[in-house]
């Protein structure tokens, strides 16, 4: 599924990821750990095609997501660390969205509405305009929604309050069957009934890799 | 192709709420509307007046505050939504960066140039009703000046966006690229050549490389009889090679400036980290 061999990554002359081996397969349910700075989000970055490397590959269902990203990005759904300040209304961001990976807009409102947010009402309103909490919820639908086969969840329940959190890891429990996902994530305690493996950075390099 | 289409229509729709564009459509209206109630179209100075003296009071200041708005605006909603990590999460989406790029550019483009044609076409209604004259050829030359000379500074702001990460550091690159620009035409060139610093074709050779000095020569030199408000490298360019010719350098140049800096904004957007 995702094949990561000797990644390097720098800015500058920091090493931020050194050496990474990592080899994503099915029913991979993947919580990254690490302190801050450790490369977490360089690391899905790369994964996502938005930095090149400066040694190694990655692959993404056979292809190289900084290559040939439409192939590679139609198998991943992403949702970010903070919701970006998106200058469109909902309505705007689904026609976007599925105009690009081609989703039902009607499930995200199912899967807003499984979250606790009652997204009809609000169709016409700018995205930037909601809290923090409405927007994760609504990103979270949206990468739902486009049933691919691997997730990318950057400390999704960052901006969620605890039922927020509660509602998001039933969704997913019922949501993500045998795929697969990588999830960063400080609450270890939340996940652990969810991940089967656990992965951990220090200073760029993969200091922890355990089935759990 | 219909991913870039995609694109472009989210960013005209994104353009058309945001307040630089409402600020950015209301001074050139406003413009028209100043140039009219001031009385500049009853002047008789310099052997114009009438609708082609709004044409052309409008066109000298399209010439300066369009290309520093155009540049302003494009640097800072690339490179803002790269900071901002709005890029991060709307390129998480399967498309090409070829599709994103280019629809952006065009969605930009649309949105930069659709205020200009509203106030010419404002400006040949009020002077129509005011003169009974229509200058067809006029109208037509400036709509191609207008929308070839922003999409020039279209390209060079997404060169500028794809080379520099910083919106400050790629803010202040088009300052001063447009300070540069705007510091020489004629009065500059005129300096250069009095001290004779540089040689004469060297100077006319400035000129003529530059967008904003080609788009000036081209807007006043299809009426302007004796060449009277125009300087010294622009009378010399005219005598060289015609009015016909230099309408159609004007009109090519900007175009040909455009597509080159926004191809080559895009391989470099392509070559690098996105982020």
């Amino acid at each position: 599924m995702v094949e990561i061999n000797n990644l390097c990554k720098s800015f500058k002359k920091q090493t931020i990821l050194d050496d990474i081996n990592l080899s994503v397969g099915d029913n991979d349910k993947i919580i990254l750990l690490g302190q801050n700075g450790a490369g977490k989000t360089t690391l899905i970055r790369c994964i996502l095609g938005e930095y090149f490397p400066d040694k190694g590959n990655i692959t993404v269902y056979g292809t190289m997501p900084y290559v040939k990203r439409e192939d590679a990005l139609c198998h991943i759904s992403f949702v970010p660390q903070i919701p970006p300040p998106l200058n469109m209304t909902v309505n705007e961001l689904l026609s976007y969205s599925s105009g690009l990976s081609g989703f039902d807009k009607e499930k995200v409102i199912e899967y807003c509405n499984m979250l606790d947010f009652d997204i009809k009402p609000h169709l016409v309103k700018t995205f930037y305009k909601f809290s923090g909490g409405m927007k994760q919820k609504l990103l979270i639908s949206i990468a739902f929604a486009r049933n691919t086969d691997f997730y990318i969840f950057d400390e999704p329940t960052a901006n969620l309050d605890t039922a927020g959190r509660e509602k998001f890891y039933m969704l997913l429990k019922k949501i993500i069957g045998s795929k697969s996902f990588i999830m960063i994530s400080h609450r270890i305690d939340e996940v652990k009934n969810i991940v089967n493996r656990n992965i951990e950075l220090d200073l760029g390099r993969i200091v922890r890799d355990e089935k759990v | 192709m219909r991913n870039m289409m995609l694109i472009a229509k989210q960013d005209i729709t994104g353009s058309l709420r945001s307040r630089w564009f409402i600020g950015y459509s209301l001074v050139f209206i406003f413009l028209v509307v100043l140039i009219f109630v001031s009385g500049v179209t009853e002047s008789r100075v310099m052997g114009f007046t009438g609708l082609t003296r709004m044409l052309l009071v409008f066109i000298q200041a399209c010439n300066i505050i369009m290309p520093v708005f155009v540049l302003v605006t494009t640097v800072r909603s690339i490179t803002g939504d790269r900071e901002s990590n709005v890029l991060e999460y709307m390129l998480s989406f399967p498309v090409s960066l070829f599709s994103y790029y280019f629809g952006k550019l065009i969605g930009r483009f649309i949105i930069i140039f659709l205020p200009l044609l509203l106030a010419l076409i404002l400006s040949l209604i009020i002077g129509v009703l005011k003169t009974h004259q229509v200058p067809v050829d006029l109208f037509v030359l400036y709509i191609g000046l207008l929308a070839f000379n922003s999409f020039a500074f279209l390209g060079i702001g997404f060169f500028i966006s794809s080379v520099i990460k910083s919106m400050e550091f790629a803010l202040g690159i088009s300052l001063f690229v447009w300070l540069f620009l705007i510091a020489f035409i004629d009065a500059a060139l005129i300096g250069l050549m009095i001290k004779q610093l540089l040689p004469e074709t060297v100077v006319y050779m400035a000129a003529l490389l530059n967008p904003v000095q080609v788009f000036r020569i081209g807007a006043i030199s299809l009426f302007d009889p004796v060449l009277s408000v125009i300087g010294p490298a622009s009378f010399f360019i005219l005598d060289t090679v015609g009015r016909a010719g230099y309408t159609i350098y004007a009109l090519i140049y900007p175009l040909i400036l455009g597509f080159l800096f926004a191809f080559a904004g895009y391989f470099v957007f392509k070559k690098n980290d996105i982020l």
